[in-house]
């Protein structure tokens, strides 16, 4: 990132609608900081079901995120290292929770895994319920997180390409061990600013998990929710915690940017 | 350890039987799309082939039931570059065919060194591949290759990214670590061809064009490529008391080998030094003269070789000049018949 | 550049036309209509929709814009200066806080009233009959307290002497009737209204308890408005004969 890149101009008004972007995405950030109550702010996010929330949210987040890496990594690899019929249209359809509104998302969950839903009565008869559960806010984070990190691992992989691969393979190393030893290594900063990506995604997590979810302190009531509870009874207590959010997801992102990493 | 390769890919054009001794260093030769990288994948099990078989000793790694997994056949592959894996010091990266055997860390750390001081790399264990020099990588690239004890090793042109200056020294240390192995070597080089291989297979359109030992093939080349590798000017045709070409004409030359039959394919090699270059046809001259148009020149030392079509001709700079010679230019090849030699093919 | 340009500037074109309509609320823009702005409570939308309806038909170049929302929120928004003409509330409450924000044009007045019913899903799957039927094992969802059905569902409860376990605390009464009418849950409770609002996909079922907790539905002129005269001809048509008749058949009650 140091080196100075030899680069043409870049047209003089190209920087009034950069601006004018950049104030859009900051502006109601600062008019949200000027509305915190700092003499309050420390009251106001470790109250009890503040630290309920902000924890509920951080557990599932993590574990959703497990779940991203458990299964989306294989997906990647599979898009991205293999090719079959129909694979176009399967990463097309792999990638629509990240452009479908999320409360879609949790409609087409709740009829999947609702008691109602596609797998209702299997999950039934197993005593699982779902719905109005933390496995239910699990599942909604997931849901709209996983593209985030198939997407950004599929691009590192075919970046990284299949050269060491073949070289590796060539050595004697199996499949697996080529997987363990090399492609995962090569992958790693994609990996980890994928995985960074699918936390941030699922801590913001809203619109499926109240579809799909409920809202139930300690259970369900994620910080996004609880934000959206707070802000009508206690719009000092909502600012605070989204500023709390905005500092999480500043930190997550800081930790995800593109180019950090090599 | 003995390779045997019989083998067609439809949609490559690709038709090519290929065999390496045990202890034999082939060398492939051909223009790009000929078949080369075709026969190292078909070989190391980057690609099944449409008909055909694949065998390394008795033990059929392809065919039309046996299909061996790429990182079952003992066959190391080593391209241009040194694809060192640059998450692992240089003597992890040699230690990983070992482990990947399944020795022990200590056990595979220990052959590794071997290896590394094998290709007089010994100092470069604990440096990280980013830290190595073009030179240095592909030496490590070697051992490590050789440390995963293969059958049969692929070279993919190794020394096409080098410099110049430090391409002899590892052509040297190939020449000694690959003496008594099985090895197929892709090359533009004809020095490659002559220090490290045993023996020559050029393809050119998906087919072996010619073979032989190298040093035979690029003294004698019967295929135009070859010709080229070796710096050689090559007329084809039949036999005619001198070499009939396409076009008519007649070249005369020295018959070398046996004595050819009229109607025999033959070609008619001369050195490109041993052709004179004239603006108007020399008259009544006992010498093969040929009308050429002049497709390009590019400098040799302090020579000028003038090329037209697969004809070239080196002359000094000074009597470049003096032609004005330029691309475009219609000039007349002249060569002595005793510089000319003619062989079969 | 240019080329890419100029669509872009149609795209934001009917943006700003927007933005000049919320200016001109509640005034004549000189075409010779009045514009009359109404902030009502969600569950007032059916309702309100009929009504504003029925007073243009009454009132020639006279235009009922409609805005719903929580109570809380639409407070929110006329005490941050949103231009509204009336304000009809689902809550009390809310009229309370805006009378204290010095910010209605007259006093409020009742105009009517609701109760807590059992909303369960087709069928009734769980046979709910009654408030002390929702203490069991059941999957329960309420609105949250902090929210008007909510609040009045924790005064039933105490009244009633029982205790609830939702597994979901709802922000508002369409989320609690989603979740009934999709059959994950087993039952919620929701106003009278909501249930007649949601037709075949939830039935209702009435408990006794629910007289002892009254909901009243006050509505407003908003102070300063343009249209004072006209906001309170809409209130008088709400406390009318018409607009009564709406209510009741949506199944409100009188005050």
């Amino acid at each position: 990132m140091t080196t100075q890149q030899r680069q043409v101009g870049v047209p003089a008004w190209i920087y009034l609608p950069a601006l004018l972007g950049a104030v859009l995405v900051l502006l109601p950030l600062a008019g949200m900081l000027s509305r915190v109550d700092w003499s309050r702010f420390v009251d106001l996010v470790t109250t009890e079901s503040a630290r309920t929330a902000l924890g509920l949210s951080l557990r599932t987040s993590a574990v959703s995120t497990a779940l991203c890496v458990l299964l989306g990594v294989p997906m990647a690899v599979v898009l991205a290292r293999t090719s079959f019929p129909g694979q176009g249209v399967l990463r097309s359809l792999v990638l629509l929770p990240m452009v479908l509104p999320p409360v879609v998302g949790g409609i087409a969950l709740l009829y999947t895994f609702g008691r109602k839903g596609l797998l209702g009565a299997e999950l039934d008869a197993l005593g699982v319920q779902v719905a109005f559960s933390t496995i239910a806010v699990v599942l909604a984070q997931t849901f709209v997180s996983l593209p985030f990190l198939v997407v950004s691992l599929e691009g590192a992989l075919r970046s990284a390409g299949q050269r060491y691969e073949v070289v590796a393979a060539s050595l004697g190393a199996s499949p697996t061990t080529v997987f363990r030893r090399v492609t995962l290594p090569l992958v790693l900063p994609g990996l980890v600013s994928g995985a960074t990506l699918a936390f941030a995604r699922s801590l913001g997590e809203f619109g499926a998990t109240i579809t799909f979810a409920g809202s139930l302190e300690g259970t369900t009531r994620t910080l996004p929710l609880y934000i959206y509870q707070l802000r009508v009874t206690d719009p000092d207590a909502a600012v605070a915690m989204s500023l709390l959010l905005v500092v999480v997801a500043v930190v997550v992102i800081g930790f995800a940017r593109p180019g950090r990493t090599g | 350890m003995t390779l045997h390769l019989h083998a067609t890919v439809a949609d490559r054009g690709y038709d090519v039987a290929l065999d390496v001794a045990d202890g034999e260093t082939v060398a492939l030769l051909g223009p790009n799309g000929a078949g080369k990288s075709t026969t190292l994948d078909l070989v190391a099990g980057l690609l099944r082939p449409d008909s055909g078989a694949v065998h390394l000793d008795d033990r059929e790694l392809s065919g039309d039931r046996a299909w061996v997994a790429p990182h079952d056949r003992r066959v190391a592959l080593l391209a241009q570059e040194p694809l060192l894996f640059p998450h692992l010091s240089v003597l992890d990266n040699v230690a990983f065919g070992p482990r990947s055997a399944g020795a022990r860390r200590a056990v595979s750390r220990e052959t590794a060194r071997h290896w590394l001081a094998e290709v007089g790399a010994g100092d470069l264990a604990d440096r990280s591949p980013a830290r190595l020099s073009g030179g240095q990588g592909q030496r490590v690239a070697v051992a490590r290759a050789l440390a995963a004890d293969p059958r049969l090793l692929l070279l993919d042109e190794p020394m096409a990214a080098l410099d110049v200056a430090v391409a002899p020294a590892l052509r040297q240390t190939l020449r000694r670590v690959l003496a008594d192995r099985s090895v197929v070597v892709v090359t533009h080089d004809a020095l490659d061809a002559l220090l490290l291989a045993d023996r020559v297979v050029v393809l050119e359109d998906g087919r072996v064009a010619e073979e032989g030992p190298a040093a035979e093939v690029l003294a004698r080349p019967r295929s135009a490529f070859a010709a080229r590798i070796a710096g050689l000017d090559m007329l084809r045709g039949r036999w005619d008391g001198g070499v009939r070409t396409a076009d008519g004409s007649l070249v005369h030359g020295l018959v070398t080998g046996p004595e050819p039959e009229p109607g025999d394919p033959v070609v008619a090699v001369f050195r490109p030094a041993a052709v004179a270059v004239y603006r108007e046809p020399p008259g009544g001259s006992p010498r093969n003269a040929f009308a050429v148009e002049v497709t390009d020149l590019e400098p040799l030392g302090d020579q000028v070789r003038v090329r037209a079509g697969d004809l070239a001709a080196d002359v000094t700079t000074y009597a470049a000049a003096e032609l004005d010679l330029a691309p475009g230019t219609w000039v007349t090849f002249s060569v002595k018949a005793s510089e000319v030699a003619v062989y079969r093919t | 550049m240019k080329r890419a340009l100029l669509p872009a500037l149609a795209l934001l074109l009917p943006l700003t036309a927007c933005g000049g309509d919320d200016e001109s609320t509640a005034s004549d823009d000189g075409s010779g209509i009045t514009t009359l702005t109404v902030y009502a409570a969600a569950s007032l939308t059916a309702t309100f929709e009929q009504i504003a309806e029925d007073f243009e038909a009454e009132h020639d170049g006279v235009e009922v814009e409609l805005s719903f929302g929580g109570s809380s929120d639409l407070v929110t928004q006329i005490t941050e200066g949103a231009e509204a003409d009336v304000f009809a509330s689902a809550a009390t409450k809310n009229m309370d806080d805006l009378v204290a924000a010095d910010l209605t044009g007259a006093e409020p007045q009742d105009f009517a009233t609701n109760v807590l019913e059992i909303a369960v899903p087709p069928g009734n799957p769980a046979g709910v009959k009654s408030l002390q039927d929702l203490t069991g094992d059941l999957n329960l969802v309420l609105c949250a307290p902090e929210v008007p059905c909510g609040a009045a569902a924790q005064k039933v409860a105490e009244a009633a002497g029982v205790t609830f376990s939702p597994v979901s605390e709802e922000q508002a009464v369409t989320d609690v009737l989603a979740k009934v009418a999709s059959g994950e849950a087993d039952a919620g409770l929701v106003y009278v209204t909501d249930v007649a609002a949601a037709g075949d996909d939830v039935e209702g079922i009435e408990f006794p308890e629910s007289a002892d907790v009254v909901n009243t539905y006050p509505i407003a002129p908003v102070a300063d408005s343009d249209e004072a005269d006209l906001a309170q001809e809409f209130v008088d048509f709400v406390l009318g004969a018409t607009g009564q008749s709406v209510l009741q058949d949506a199944g409100f009650g009188q005050p």
